[in-house]
C-alpha cells in the first residue's frame, strides 16, 4: 500500500513511527513531503533553542532514521496539488506520485491579526527554527520588546525574548486575563504578579490599533489611545490550521478553518486523512501535541487492521512558563449547582489552586494550579479515572494536615488502566510491567521500553514514583549510597554529619557507617567535613582520609612526580611574580605550561621538593591554587573595562574578588568560574559552573555550564544583578550544590538530574522557595572566614612537612626510579607502557 | 641497620611506628627495592607490599588510600584507583597483575619488615 504523508512536523513523525511499529516491513511504502528544510523537530521545546540546544538537538529523529526505516523523505518540497480522481500528488519541485492513502499533517501557521503595520521590520512570528534565527539576529539591536498574545504560546514567546536578553518586554493580551482558555481571573492575577516580578510588563484588555515606525517598528499604538515604545514585536496570538491544500482539493473545511474529519480522522474523501493541528474534529482544532499524537495513533492503528476511534480529547495541560508552574485540567471553570469549588490562594508565594468537585463531594471535575503544580498528574488521573475523593477533598491540594501521610499512596490508588503518560498513551499497568517484567530500574530504561515520559515530560515524576514503588514492592529498591561502608547518599550523610557535629573521618565511620572505609567513601566524607567545618584538611586524623592528591596538596603526574599550581586570581599577575615562578621552575627543573584557567602549572616536582618550592612561592606572595582538590579552581576573566574598548565593567577586579571569596572551598567536584566584561564573552563564562557576564545595568549570572567530555552551556539564573546580589546568589547556589550533589557530580550533571531543572534551582536560589537562603549564606560565610592557605600551614607545621619525603627511612633521597627526557628545551617524563 | 634472620626471612628495621601515619602508608627503602608499609590503625594491623603499582609500573602504592572490601584489607593506587589486597597481593579490580607482600613485625615501637632470602 502506498502512503503519502503531507507535512513533516511532530505529528507526521509520530504517525510514521507508530505505523512502522505496527506494520510488517513490506506492508507499506511511505513517502513524506515536508515544507521546511529540516526533518521534523520538537516545536514544543522550541524555546530551548535559546538556552543552548541546537537545531539538531531538537530533531525528533535524524534524517538517517527515515532511511533506516525505508521512509522516503522530501524536505523543502511542499505538496502543491492533490489530484483526487487519479490519486496523485504534485510537489513544488515537480515530483508526481500516486497514493492509496493520503495523510494530511500540514499543521498550522501563526495567526496574525490584521493590524496596520504588521509587515514592518522587527515584527516576528514564533513558529519555526527560521523564525528563531531571525529573532536572534534582530534581538542584538533591540532593547525593548513586546509580545501580542497572553496565551500559552504568547508567554512562551515572552520567555524567548528574555532568553534573548530583552528583559524589558511587554505582553499584550486582548482578553481581560492571561491564558483565557486555561485559567480563571484569580489565577491570572497570581500569574500576572509572578511574571511582573521577573520584569515582564503585562497589559490585559489591550487592543493593538497600529504598529508604529518608519520601515521598522518603533512602537505600538493601542485603541485606548495609549502607546508604548518597542524595538521588536512577536505576534503569538493563536494558530490557523494549514487547510489551503485541502480546500484547493475540494475537501470540506470548517467555517473558521480546519479540515473536517470524522472519528477515524477521515476527511470527506475516505482515502484522505487529516491529523494534528490542521484537522477539525467536532468543531475543535486541537492545538496541543498530545491529541495530535493520539490522532496519529488512531490512523496508524486503523491502517494496520486495528479498530480505534478518536474522541473528544482532554485538553488538560501543565507547563512551566518562565519558571512559573501553570496547570489546568478537566473542566477548570465549571460553576453552578452541581459542583463546588475549593480555592487556595497565597499571594505572598504566588500560589493559586482551585479544584472543582461534584456536589456530592466524591468526584474531582477539574481545576487550576498556579505557582505549584506538583499535584497535577495525581489530580488529572483522579479526575480522569473518577477515583473517589477523600472525605476532606481539600487535602488533595493542601496535603493532609495532621496524621501520617504516604506520598506514594496517591499513585498506587490509580487503576492499572489509568493513562499516566498522555503523550504516548502509556498506562500505569504498562509502567509497572516494564519494571516487573522488563527489568527496568531507571527512567531511561522505561523510556526505552515503552516511551513513557518521552513527550512533554510532565509525567516523569509520576513514572519515577511508580518505578520506585514497584521496585520497593519487589524488595529491590536501590538507593544511591556511597559504598559498602555507608548506607547513605552523600546528601543524607551531609545532613547527618552536620546534626551529629562529627569532625573526623573515623568519627563519621564509627557513628554512621560500618567496617573500615575505602577509597570510595573517604574522599566524599572528607569533602563533607571540609565543606561543613572549614578546618585544615591535613589536620591529624583526616590526612589519610583525603584523596591522594589532597593528602600531598599536589597533583600526582606520570612517573610519580607532582605538579605545582599557585593561585593567580582572575589570571592577573605582576612581572615580579612571573619572575619568581620562572626562578622556582628553573631551580627545581620544572616543566612549565600555561593552563586553560589562566595560570601557570609547573610539572615534575619531586615529593621531597614540594615544601621548599612552596616556601619560596609563599614568600613571594603566592598561595595554594587548589588544583589538586575538588574545590574552586579558577575564575577566568577577560581584561574588562580597564583596558578593553568594549568592556562595560571591570571584569578582572570582580573575578579576583570572587576567586578570593571561594578559594579553598571544598565541593562534590571541581568548580570553575568566569567573568566577562561584555557580551562578547571572551572569558567563556558560559562554559563554567558559574559564569558572570556584564550588561549595561549589572551582571547576568549563568550557572551549571561544563566543558569536559560532554560540554554544556550554562543557563541564565538571573539578570542585571549588582555586585553584592550576584555574590549572594553564587553563595546560595554553591552551598545548595555542596549540600545536595552526589560525589564527583559536576554542577551541570547535578542540574540535569534535578527535577524541575533551572526553574526549580532559580526558585530555590532567587525566590528562596525552600526558605533556606539565609542559612546557605551563613554557611558560606563561615567557610569564607575560615579560609587559610593549606600550603602555608603545611610548611609551618613540622609534623605535616615531614610527610613530604619519598623514603621514610632516608628522607633526603628522592625517588631514584623517576626518569626525565628532553623535549623542546624542557623536560618530560619517560612515557609509561 | 639491625638485621635478624629466621627461616630464610631477613627482618630489617624499617622505621619507628610513629613515622607511619595512622590508616595510611609510607615508602621504605631496602637496598634497591621500594616497599610500601601501611598502618591500618582501625584494625590494629600492619601490612607491607611492593611500592610499585603493576598496572603502569609506578612507584606509588605507599601514597594510596587504604580500606576494606568485604573485610578484605586493600590499597588503592593513586593513579587509576586499581585496588590490591594487602593480605594476598591479589588485584581486586579485575586486572591480571598482583603485588608482592611482606610480613611485618612491631617490637618496642620499631617496625621490622621481613624479606625472603632464598
Amino acid at each position: 500500500m502506498k502512503i503519502i504523508v503531507v507535512g513533516n512536523g511532530m505529528v507526521s513523525y509520530k504517525f510514521c513511527e507508530k505505523l512502522i511499529a505496527k506494520a510488517n516491513e513490506t506492508q507499506f511504502e511511505i513517502t513524506v513531503f515536508g515544507e521546511e528544510i529540516r526533518p521534523a523537530y520538537d516545536r514544543v521545546h522550541l524555546s530551548e533553542y535559546f538556552s543552548g540546544k541546537s537545531a539538531d538537538d531538537l530533531l525528533m529523529a535524524p534524517a538517517t532514521w527515515y532511511e533506516d526505516n525505508n521512509i522516503i523523505l522530501h524536505t523543502g518540497d511542499p505538496i502543491q496539488q492533490i489530484d483526487r480522481s487519479n490519486k496523485t500528488v504534485h510537489s513544488f519541485k515537480g515530483i508526481t506520485q500516486s497514493y492509496d492513502v493520503l495523510i494530511l499533517a500540514t499543521g498550522s501557521s501563526a495567526f496574525v491579526p490584521p493590524i496596520p503595520g504588521v509587515e514592518k521590520d522587527g515584527v516576528f512570528i514564533y513558529r519555526t527554527i527560521e523564525d528563531l534565527e531571525m529573532m536572534t539576529a534582530y534581538a542584538k539591536k533591540a532593547k525593548t520588546g513586546a509580545v501580542i498574545g497572553g496565551g500559552l504560546l504568547g508567554l512562551e514567546a515572552a520567555k524567548a525574548m528574555i532568553d534573548l536578553g530583552i528583559t524589558d518586554t511587554h505582553v499584550i493580551e486582548f482578553a481581560p486575563r492571561l491564558m483565557p482558555r486555561q485559567i480563571d481571573e484569580a489565577g491570572s492575577n497570581i500569574l500576572k504578579a509572578k511574571l511582573q516580578t521577573l520584569g515582564l510588563k503585562i497589559h490585559t484588555s489591550k487592543n493593538t490599533a497600529e504598529i508604529l515606525g518608519n520601515g521598522c517598528i518603533t512602537g505600538m499604538q493601542f485603541s485606548d489611545d495609549t502607546k508604548i515604545e518597542v524595538d521588536m514585536l512577536v505576534i503569538s496570538a493563536g494558530i490557523k490550521p494549514r487547510d489551503e491544500l485541502a480546500k484547493l482539493s475540494g475537501l470540506e473545511i470548517g467555517t473558521r478553518g480546519g479540515i473536517v474529519v470524522n472519528n477515524k480522522l477521515q476527511t470527506t474523501d475516505p482515502s484522505i486523512y487529516a491529523i494534528g493541528e490542521c484537522a477539525l474534529f467536532e468543531g475543535i482544532v486541537y492545538g496541543l501535541v498530545a491529541p495530535g499524537y493520539e490522532m496519529a495513533d488512531v490512523v496508524a492503528s486503523n491502517l494496520t487492521n486495528g479498530h480505534k476511534v478518536f474522541s473528544a480529547y482532554d485538553m488538560s495541560t501543565k507547563l512551566k512558563l518562565i519558571g512559573v508552574d501553570v496547570a489546568s485540567f478537566g473542566d477548570p471553570f465549571v460553576a453552578g449547582e452541581n459542583c463546588r469549588s475549593v480555592v487556595f490562594e497565597d499571594t505572598m508565594k504566588g500560589i493559586y489552586k482551585r479544584i472543582n468537585i461534584s456536589s456530592d463531594g466524591k468526584q474531582l471535575l477539574g481545576g487550576i494550579l498556579i505557582g505549584d503544580a506538583e499535584q497535577y498528574n495525581m489530580l488529572l488521573q483522579t479526575a480522569k479515572n473518577k477515583v473517589v475523593l477523600p472525605p476532606n477533598p481539600e487535602d488533595v491540594i493542601l496535603g493532609s494536615r495532621g496524621g501520617e501521610t504516604d506520598g506514594g499512596a496517591g499513585v498506587l490508588s490509580l487503576p492499572d488502566e489509568a493513562i499516566v503518560c498522555s503523550c504516548e498513551s502509556v498506562t500505569k499497568g504498562m509502567i509497572c510491567g516494564a519494571v516487573t517484567e522488563g527489568g527496568c530500574e531507571t527512567i531511561d530504561a522505561i523510556k526505552k521500553c515503552n516511551k513513557a515520559g518521552t513527550g512533554c515530560g510532565g509525567c516523569v515524576p509520576m513514572v519515577k514514583d511508580l518505578m520506585l514503588h514497584t521496585m520497593k514492592a519487589q524488595g529491590k529498591y536501590v538507593r544511591n549510597v556511597l559504598c559498602e561502608h555507608f548506607n547513605y547518599s552523600r546528601q543524607e550523610l551531609y545532613d547527618l554529619v552536620k546534626i551529629h557535629e562529627l569532625k573526623t573521618y573515623d568519627e563519621v565511620l564509627d557513628k554512621l557507617g560500618s567496617g573500615d572505609g575505602c577509597e570510595l567513601c573517604k574522599p566524599p566524607v572528607s569533602s563533607i567535613l571540609a565543606s561543613l567545618w572549614g578546618e585544615m584538611i591535613l589536620k591529624k586524623g583526616n590526612d589519610t582520609a583525603q584523596d591522594s592528591n589532597d593528602r600531598f596538596l599536589a597533583n600526582i603526574q606520570k612517573g610519580g612526580t607532582y605538579s605545582v599550581v599557585p593561585r593567580i586570581p582572575g589570571g592577573e599577575i605582576t612581572p615580579d611574580k612571573l619572575i619568581v615562578i620562572g626562578q622556582v621552575a628553573k631551580q627545581y627543573n620544572l616543566y612549565t605550561k600555561i593552563t586553560g584557567g589562566q595560570r601557570i602549572d609547573m610539572f615534575g616536582a619531586h615529593l621531597n621538593d614540594l615544601p621548599d618550592i612552596w616556601e619560596q612561592l609563599i614568600a613571594a606572595g603566592f598561595e595554594s591554587g587548589h588544583a589538586y582538590g575538588k574545590s574552586l579552581r579558577t575564575v577566568k576573566s577577560c581584561v574588562g573595562s580597564t583596558w578593553c574598548r568594549f568592556g562595560l565593567h571591570d571584569s578582572v577586579s570582580y573575578a579576583i574578588r570572587i576567586e578570593e571569596r571561594y578559594r579553598g572551598l571544598r565541593s562534590p567536584h571541581k568548580l570553575k568560574g568566569g567573568v566577562s566584561g561584555c557580551i562578547r564573552e571572551c572569558a567563556e563564562a558560559q562554559s563554567k559552573d558559574f559564569g558572570i557576564i556584564a550588561t549595561e545595568k549589572g551582571w547576568n549570572l549563568f550557572v551549571c555550564g561544563n566543558g569536559g567530555s560532554k560540554p554544556q552551556h550554562a543557563l541564565l539564573l538571573s539578570t542585571d544583578l549588582d555586585d553584592e546580589t550576584c555574590i549572594k546568589y553564587i553563595d546560595r547556589f554553591l552551598m545548595f550544590y555542596i549540600r545536595t550533589a552526589d560525589p564527583l557530580t559536576r554542577t551541570a550533571t547535578w542540574l540535569n538530574k534535578m527535577e524541575g531543572g533551572i526553574d526549580y534551582l532559580r526558585n530555590v536560589v532567587v525566590n528562596d522557595s525552600l526558605g533556606i537562603c539565609e542559612q546557605l549564606e551563613t554557611e558560606m560565610q563561615l567557610l569564607v572566614d575560615s579560609y587559610c592557605c593549606e600550603w602555608k600551614e603545611a610548611i609551618e607545621n613540622p609534623a605535616i612537612r615531614k610527610r613530604f619525603s619519598h623514603f621514610v627511612n632516608e628522607p633526603e633521597t628522592k625517588d631514584p626510579t623517576v626518569v626525565f627526557e628532553e623535549m623542546r628545551e624542557q623536560k618530560k617524563v619517560k612515557d609509561w607502557k | 641497620m639491625l638485621t635478624a634472620i629466621e627461616e630464610n626471612i631477613t627482618w630489617f628495621l624499617a622505621c619507628k611506628s610513629d613515622d607511619v601515619p595512622t590508616n595510611g602508608g609510607v615508602c621504605v627503602k631496602y637496598k634497591d627495592d621500594q616497599i610500601a608499609l601501611f598502618y591500618f590503625a582501625r584494625r590494629g594491623e600492619w601490612y607491607a607490599t611492593q611500592n610499585e603499582c603493576p598496572h603502569r609500573q609506578q612507584m606509588a602504592l605507599s601514597r594510596g588510600m587504604i580500606g576494606t572490601q568485604s573485610e578484605e584489607p586493600k590499597v588503592a593506587c593513586p593513579f587509576h584507583k586499581k585496588t590490591f589486597s594487602l593480605q594476598t597481593g591479589e588485584c581486586l579490580s579485575g586486572e591480571e597483575c598482583g603485588i608482592k607482600t611482606y610480613p611485618v613485625k612491631v617490637q618496642d615501637g620499631n617496625i621490622f619488615i621481613g624479606v625472603y632470602q632464598p
